[in-house]
């Protein structure tokens, strides 16, 4: 390690008054500007901070954008996730490959250049999409990747392959990216205008209990997709002791189909800032804080801007809007590319410069979250509908939707219909109202929720989206007849095994004999036995795991075998001398036959 | 009524299990009484008369020759039984998996300090069945119906397995016999 990085890596440490609460802020700034932390960094930062090394190191192994090992100047991150991978994926993996003249998770001998895949990274309705470094790149295509990788040769900044930037604000001067908002439909309470401090005045008029009821008459429900009560929640967190309190924002958005909120990120962020603040006055609490997502890092100046302007009118600091007594600020939080940090107790662990895992509950985070303190955690959206019901009133808010599941929603729509993108609909809407909608129209199977929901066909198109039916953090995947269902479901068993934390059993290893018994069958080696295994393997997974991942990571498999039995089972044959479908001998002995230099010599009878 | 059958056979162990099965003393006469041994290391029967009812099977798969042997016993048997914690696990032998094959042999032929071999060939006789990529616990292979573990299971619990298998009763094994610690 050079004088350089020495000091980079002193002065960043002190500018995070050497808090190791803000470790992921310091390691996600060494990994900015040298492409690795190394040993020597790690014992550094270490030092500054007070911590042991084994901390500082447990956290960089976590993160997949973190490495010790040295990457390439720009990293290349190619989406693997099932849009991509039905967008022409493989085509333009071989053709990166061969541009670079390297394989996968390797890097160019000059260092200019690693190549890696990533889960999704929330640009699903414009897919293929990749990161290089932290500029996203979309509508990839096998001809493109040329003109890419010679662009990035010449002068090793993705920046300059932002030719044309995208609709909105992706246009601002702090966002520039080629990103498309694919608005497609405006509700009444998401995409419509606002005035920044609008629903904040008639919120600090109001006592705050007052809001309080108000999210509560309104009924507001998290958008997050567990859909948790907001204002029982609030009240929770209100009546817990603590000398501080804390409003956290998840805009961690890592569900595979979900870019619903990066959309009003880029669009809405006063929205967003607003409907925190209101938390805050109503809990008592004096600090906020929204946890990006790394992939959203573009987003980052352009958000960080907003919060300036909001303290510059007086909507955040001290004395908000002339409230004596009410403070209140918010600082934004990158992650660095784990799906679980979403998951709300790793959330707060990521926040508070700990590796991602989730804590145990109880004590939930209403009454000891971040730091210890009683802490919100909600979902981007769901602050978004706060503002719009202090704004125009709770009656106003639950008129719209059904009576259990109030208000619209926001679904990001992907997959196979000729209009993906984002929708804000009334909570209650059918599947066949939406597939209308975006235009598809000759669906064979949606993906509703996310890998994490649950997957549908025909049989299930007149159910309706809303809490009680079939609910969703917003993923809408869509896929036609010729798709291979289990592709689909192996695409998702792929991504949970990799985004397990690894601490419990069931979901570390649980998922890994799930997806290793799904490759058999694809390849022809299933039994109808192997039905019922999966079936009791994926309920004990779902019954003994300690978070929502490892509850959840099963239904790719359950809710396809449930939806569609005939994709087995037209894979599954019985043995009828009792072999085991799954060894293959001539596979087994090929190594020692190589090395004996003759094949086998002791036949089967 | 002619008696039901049994066979038995060692793929990748030690012979331990057979051993233990030789444990029961004097009660193999009341095992007799009850079935016939068909092919079997103890009778040194070296092929199946027809189907037998029931099969033991000693050991993992470890060669080629074992995969046979084991897929001979899933023909012939009605009841196949994985005795002991090579058959049920590996065992031992599979101690080998998590060292690639080549370096396997090379430590074995080649380098390891007490080997004395001045053409350095690795033995590849026709004769000499071939390895696996790793060892196999017999389930992978065929299908089973009943696992007995233990280092090897005791003649106690051998012997009541089989008698309660041929009887048709259930198994009742004290819990001295299945505790391995
Ligand atoms: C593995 C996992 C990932 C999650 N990811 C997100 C996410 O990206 N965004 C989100 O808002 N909630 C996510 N959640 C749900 C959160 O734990 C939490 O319930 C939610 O943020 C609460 O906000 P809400 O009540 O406003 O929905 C995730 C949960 C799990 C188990
Ligand atoms: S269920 Fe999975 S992700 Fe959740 S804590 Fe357990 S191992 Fe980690
Ligand atoms: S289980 Fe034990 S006794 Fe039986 S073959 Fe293996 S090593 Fe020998
Ligand atoms: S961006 Fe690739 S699936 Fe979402």
């Amino acid at each position: 390690m050079n004088l350089a990085e020495r000091s980079f890596i002193t002065k960043l440490c002190q500018s995070c008054g050497k808090d190791p609460h803000r470790l992921m802020d310091i390691i996600i700034g060494v990994q900015g500007a040298y492409a690795r932390v190394s040993g020597d960094a790690m014992n550094l930062i270490a030092a500054e901070l007070g911590l042991p090394r084994v901390d500082v190191e447990s956290a960089v192994s976590f993160y997949q954008f973190l490495s010790k090992e040295q990457k390439g100047h720009v990293r290349i991150r190619l989406c693997d996730d099932i849009i991509d991978r039905m967008y022409g994926f493989d085509r333009i993996l071989k053709a990166f490959s061969e541009e670079l003249g390297i394989g996968l998770n390797q890097t160019t001998p000059d260092g200019k250049f690693t190549f890696e895949t990533t889960a999704c990274i929330g640009m699903c309705d414009q897919a293929p999409a990749a990161l290089m470094n932290n500029v996203v790149v979309t509508n990839l295509n096998s001809d493109s990747v040329h003109d890419l990788v010679e662009s990035l040769r010449k002068n090793l900044n993705p920046e300059q392959l932002v030719k044309k930037t995208g609709n909105g604000n992706n246009s601002h001067p702090l966002v520039r990216a080629m990103v498309q908002n694919n608005i497609r439909r405006r509700g009444p309470v998401i995409f419509q205008d606002f005035t920044p401090g609008e629903a904040l005045r008639k919120g600090l008029a109001m006592s705050p209990m007052e809001v309080i009821r108000s999210v509560k008459t309104a009924r507001l429900r998290g958008r997050g997709g567990a859909g948790f009560p907001t204002g029982m929640k609030w009240e929770f967190t209100r009546a817990a002791a603590g000398d501080r309190k804390f409003i956290m924002c998840n805009a961690d958005e890592g569900e595979p189909g979900t870019f619903k909120d990066r959309v009003i990120l880029t669009e809405k962020p006063n929205l967003i800032f607003e409907g925190m603040t209101l938390a805050g006055y109503a809990i008592g609490a004096g600090e906020g804080i929204l946890y990006l997502r790394g992939e959203y890092t573009y987003l980052l100046d352009f958000l960080n801007e907003t919060l300036k302007e909001r303290r510059a009118s007086g909507l955040l600091g001290k004395s908000i809007l002339g409230k004596d007594g009410f403070d209140f600020d918010i600082r934004i939080q990158l992650g660095a590319g784990a799906y679980i940090c979403g998951e709300e107790t790793a959330l707060i662990s990521s926040c508070e410069g700990l590796r991602g895992d989730p804590k145990n509950r109880p004590p939930f985070p209403a009454q000891k979250g971040y730091l210890g303190y009683p802490t919100v955690v909600n979902n981007v959206e769901t602050f978004c509908c706060v503002s719009r019901i202090i704004e125009h009133g709770a009656g106003w808010f639950a008129e719209h939707g059904t009576k259990g599941s109030s208000g619209t929603k926001l679904l990001s729509v992907s997959g196979d219909c000729r209009m993906p993108g984002v929708y804000e609909v009334p909570f209650g809407i059918s599947i066949h109202e939406l597939l209308e909608m975006v235009g598809a129209d000759d669906t064979y199977a949606v993906q509703i929720g996310g890998p994490s929901g649950q997957l549908i066909g025909r049989a299930d198109f007149q159910r309706t989206i809303c809490f009680d039916d079939l609910a969703t953090g917003g993923a809408v995947m869509i896929f036609d007849e010729d798709r291979d269902v289990l592709e689909i479901v192996q695409a998702f068993m792929d991504f949970f095994v990799h985004e397990s934390c690894g601490y419990c059993t069931p979901c570390r290893v649980g998922n890994v004999l799930l997806k290793k018994k799904l490759e058999e069958i694809r390849a022809g080696k299933g039994e109808p036995s192997d039905l019922e295994y999966l079936k009791s393997l994926g309920e004990t997974i779902k019954a003994t795991s300690r978070c929502g991942l490892g509850q959840t990571s099963p239904n790719p498999i359950l809710t396809s075998m449930a939806h569609f039995p005939d994709a087995y089972l037209k894979l599954l044959h019985e043995d009828k001398q009792g072999y085991q479908p799954t060894f293959d001998l001539d596979e087994a002995v090929a190594t020692a036959a190589r090395i004996a230099g003759h094949g086998r010599v002791h036949h089967e009878d | 009524m002619s008696k039901p059958k049994i066979a038995t056979a060692s793929l990748a162990g030690c012979f331990g299990c057979h051993m233990s099965l030789l444990d029961i003393d004097e009660r193999i006469l009341d095992l007799v009484e009850l079935v016939d041994f068909d092919k079997s290391p103890i009778n040194d029967l070296k092929k199946f008369t027809g189907k037998v009812q029931i099969g033991l099977i000693e050991g993992g798969c470890s060669t080629d020759e074992n995969v046979q042997v084991l897929r001979d016993f899933r023909r012939h048997c009605e009841i196949l039984i994985s005795v002991g914690d090579c058959a049920t696990q590996g065992g031992i032998p599979a101690m080998r998996n998590t060292v690639p094959l080549l370096e396997c042999l090379e430590e074995a032929y080649c380098n390891g300090p007490t080997v004395y071999n001045p053409s350095g060939a690795i033995p590849n006789d026709p004769e000499v069945p071939l390895l696996l990529d790793k060892v196999y616990p017999c389930h992978e292979v065929v299908k089973i119906d009943y696992f007995l573990p233990g280092c090897p299971p005791s003649a106690d619990t051998l012997f009541q397995a089989i008698v309660a298998l041929l009887k048709n009763e259930p198994v009742d094994l004290p819990y001295e016999l299945i505790k391995y610690d």
